[in-house]
């Protein structure tokens, strides 16, 4: 698990993801222009701004779904082309859907999810993934159909899944919506062990995030 | 593959300590490039399992249509005879035209799509495996069934064999070309019509062959141009579909 090893952050050359120039135009709105930030390993950026703002989008531009009118993004240095197969290797990305099947149980949309963003789950101990989903409290519900689950605890699978994965840049799309003040803690504790770690994740919320690394904030404004 | 791998695995006897761990990471990658065609095949054959209703709505769908054509021309054999290629080929379309907002449309609502764009896997092998599942769902069945519904049209064994052949053949494709149109309509409201104007035209030279291939055997002509043709077009749509499906995954989330 990500947050057995902080001693080893030291260890590992610190990740540098850079945007430069990053700008959207939706319709006849500018959502942001001449954008741009470096984030290195350990450092979180928060993503603020009112409805509409534009947080959404930024994200979607830095994982590389939406193209952005300019600008460019970097990784260490290297072009980041996006939905490139570096990109693939780096990017964890969680938007307002859970991307959760209604129909397959906790533990089988867990085991899919990782499978997925490229965890071989095959050497990994079954352990370590029920181990997970005791600490996000889904232990006795594992076998259920997802279907069954509350929003929270759809979004639980989703703090499970983020405890396992592997990826260094985390874009997530205001994570602790519908999670209970414990939800946000377990949130809270699995990106500061991804940070300790020499990760690095963007993060739009309108909750006041406590993380132990260095934290920055961008707020969106909505033009007219 | 194996070419580039090899040395890889020479590296780490060189060097055990830090080479080793490099070249176990290209290892896995590597080795999971080849797995992402199998994950995305077993995932969607276990969500179709599991929604067992979709697949047999399609079929009975098929069923229910190639058996009304009896019903409203009557037991005239030799009328029936000849048309009976024709009504299976097209109901056999229909049957999957229906199940193609399946598909993309519930990966997309859920957010499922945007994992797959970010996965380490290439998003053609996995949109290939969707589409090899889809045929299996879809395609695979109908073709079996066809034997069943050929018995109320009279025709004959050979007829019936190059019936399924075609079917086989020919049912991949549809599933294939089926697949772009799904990719391109999604998130558009009055997509599973959309999808149906849209890929019908392009059915067109699949029926023709198709249909043509068994009306060949009762005419008593060749027709293995026709099961070639058929089998050409499969190998392309096999090599250049899921691309053109990846392409238009990625405009319809842009």
């Amino acid at each position: 698990m990500s947050m057995a090893f902080p001693a080893t952050a030291q260890l590992i050359t610190r990740d540098e993801f850079c945007a430069s120039g990053l700008a959207l135009t939706r319709g006849t709105r500018c959502l942001f222009d001449h954008l741009s930030f470096t984030l290195n390993g350990g450092e979180v950026l928060i993503l603020r701004g009112a409805n509409g703002s534009g947080k959404t989008s930024l994200l979607r531009v830095l994982a590389g779904f939406t193209t952005a009118d300019s600008g460019a993004l970097q990784w260490n240095g290297d072009a980041l082309k996006p939905l490139g197969s570096l990109a693939r290797c780096i990017m964890f990305y969680v938007g307002h859907a859970n991307a959760i099947k209604d129909d397959l149980s906790a533990l089988e949309n867990l085991r899919e999810a990782l499978h997925l963003d490229g965890v071989d789950i095959k050497s990994m101990a079954d352990e370590v993934i029920l181990r997970t989903l005791d600490q996000v409290g889904l232990l006795a519900r594992r076998d259920l159909p997802a279907r069954k689950l509350s929003q929270g605890q759809k979004r639980r699978i989703g703090l499970a899944r983020l405890a396992l994965i592997d990826k260094p840049c985390w874009l997530l799309d205001e994570p602790t919506n519908a999670l209970d003040a414990e939800g946000v803690g377990l949130f809270t504790e699995i990106v500061n062990g991804h940070l300790a770690n020499g990760g690095m994740a963007c993060i739009a919320s309108h909750l006041p995030m406590p993380f132990t690394g260095n934290v920055r904030e961008i707020t969106l404004r909505v033009s007219a | 593959m194996n070419a580039s791998s090899s040395p890889d695995e020479n590296a780490p006897k060189a060097a055990p300590s830090l080479e080793f761990t490099r070249a176990a990471a290209q290892k896995t990658t590597e080795f999971s490039v080849e797995r992402g065609f199998i994950f995305a095949v077993a995932r969607d054959l276990r969500l179709a399992i599991r929604s067992k209703g979709e697949v047999i709505q399609a079929l009975a769908f098929f069923v229910v249509v190639v058996s009304l054509f009896p019903l409203a021309i009557g037991a005239e054999t030799v009328l029936l005879k000849r048309i009976a290629p024709g009504i299976v080929w097209v109901a056999a379309m229909l049957s999957v035209l229906l199940t193609l907002p399946r598909l993309f449309a519930s990966d997309y609502l859920d957010g499922t799509l945007e994992q797959l764009l970010l996965s380490p896997f290439p998003l053609s092998l996995i949109v290939a495996g969707k589409i090899a599942a889809h045929w299996l769902t879809t395609g695979l069945p109908l073709a079996l069934m066809a034997p069943l519904l050929g018995l109320q049209f009279a025709i004959d064994s050979n007829e019936l064999a190059v019936l399924i052949v075609s079917l086989l053949l020919g049912t991949p494709i549809l599933s294939m070309l089926g697949a772009i149109g799904a990719a391109l309509t999604l998130g558009v409201r009055g997509g599973s019509v959309l999808v149906a104007l849209l890929i019908l035209p392009l059915y067109i030279p699949v029926l023709i062959f198709g249909a043509g291939a068994v009306a060949a055997v009762s005419a008593g002509v060749d027709y293995d141009a026709n099961l070639s043709l058929l089998g050409a077009g499969l190998l392309f749509g096999a090599l250049l579909t899921p691309f053109a499906v990846s392409a238009a995954i990625k405009i319809s989330l842009d």
